[in-house]
């Protein structure tokens, strides 16, 4: 194997671990739920998506050809983990999960938990009206 | 070259899924569980891919295929019961 093959695959696993271990790390030391969700669903999945990268060069380069199953992995990755991030913020706002105290539109968590429009807009057309 | 890199990042991870299962034994509540358990799960498949160009073998990526349907399946039967409580109505 040819070193810039090897340097470029070493990289992009690094940065991948990198990423990872930054999204962890960030589960870790965030103080509120709703922030805490942040870091695993970005950062968590762009290292995964690092690491499949440096996958997809290492095995075209020991097989002589590419295979579709890491970048199924990816397409899978990247369609999912929005889904369970906006699913696990509904829990958390259905179960009144604590909010970190300088979050800022406090006042529309109610509202938004009834599934309602927000009251400001309401009043904003009541008055155009 | 490889080797080296290969081993650092396998540490990187194994230190990530510590810090996962630390949040997961100490999450305040439950949603705080489910999303250190689906982070375990992403972490999990990284190591695996990591496994596969470890041992020169592309065997692992319907492992890591497989881990990562059950994973999004698992997590989104979790929060449905939570949001419902009831998975399929």
């Amino acid at each position: 194997m040819s070193f810039t093959v090897e340097l470029i695959i070493s990289a992009f696993l690094i940065l991948g671990g990198l990423f990872v271990l930054v999204g962890s790390i960030g589960l870790i030391r965030l103080q509120d739920f709703y922030v805490r969700l942040h870091a695993p669903t970005k950062a968590t999945t762009l290292g995964l998506g690092c690491v499949l990268i440096a996958s997809i060069v290492y095995m075209y380069h020991i097989q002589g050809y590419a295979s579709i199953n890491e970048l199924l992995i990816t397409l899978f990755l990247v369609i999912t983990a929005p889904v369970t991030a906006h699913i696990l913020a509904k829990v958390a706002m259905h179960h009144r999960v604590k909010v970190m105290q300088r979050t800022r539109n406090q006042h529309l968590i109610e509202t938004a938990r009834m599934q309602l429009p927000p009251e400001n807009d309401n009043k904003k057309q009541d008055q155009d009206n | 070259m490889l080797d080296i890199a290969v081993v650092l990042v396998a540490v990187m991870l194994c230190i990530a899924l510590i810090l996962n299962l630390w949040r997961l034994i100490i999450g305040p509540h439950v949603v705080d569980r489910i999303l250190a358990l689906d982070t375990m799960y992403i972490n999990s498949i990284a190591l695996i891919l990591l496994y596969g160009i470890y041992n020169q073998t592309p065997l692992y990526f319907e492992a890591a295929l497989l881990i990562a349907m059950l994973g999004f399946v698992s997590s989104v039967a979790f929060g449905k019961y939570l949001l419902r409580g009831d998975i399929i109505e």
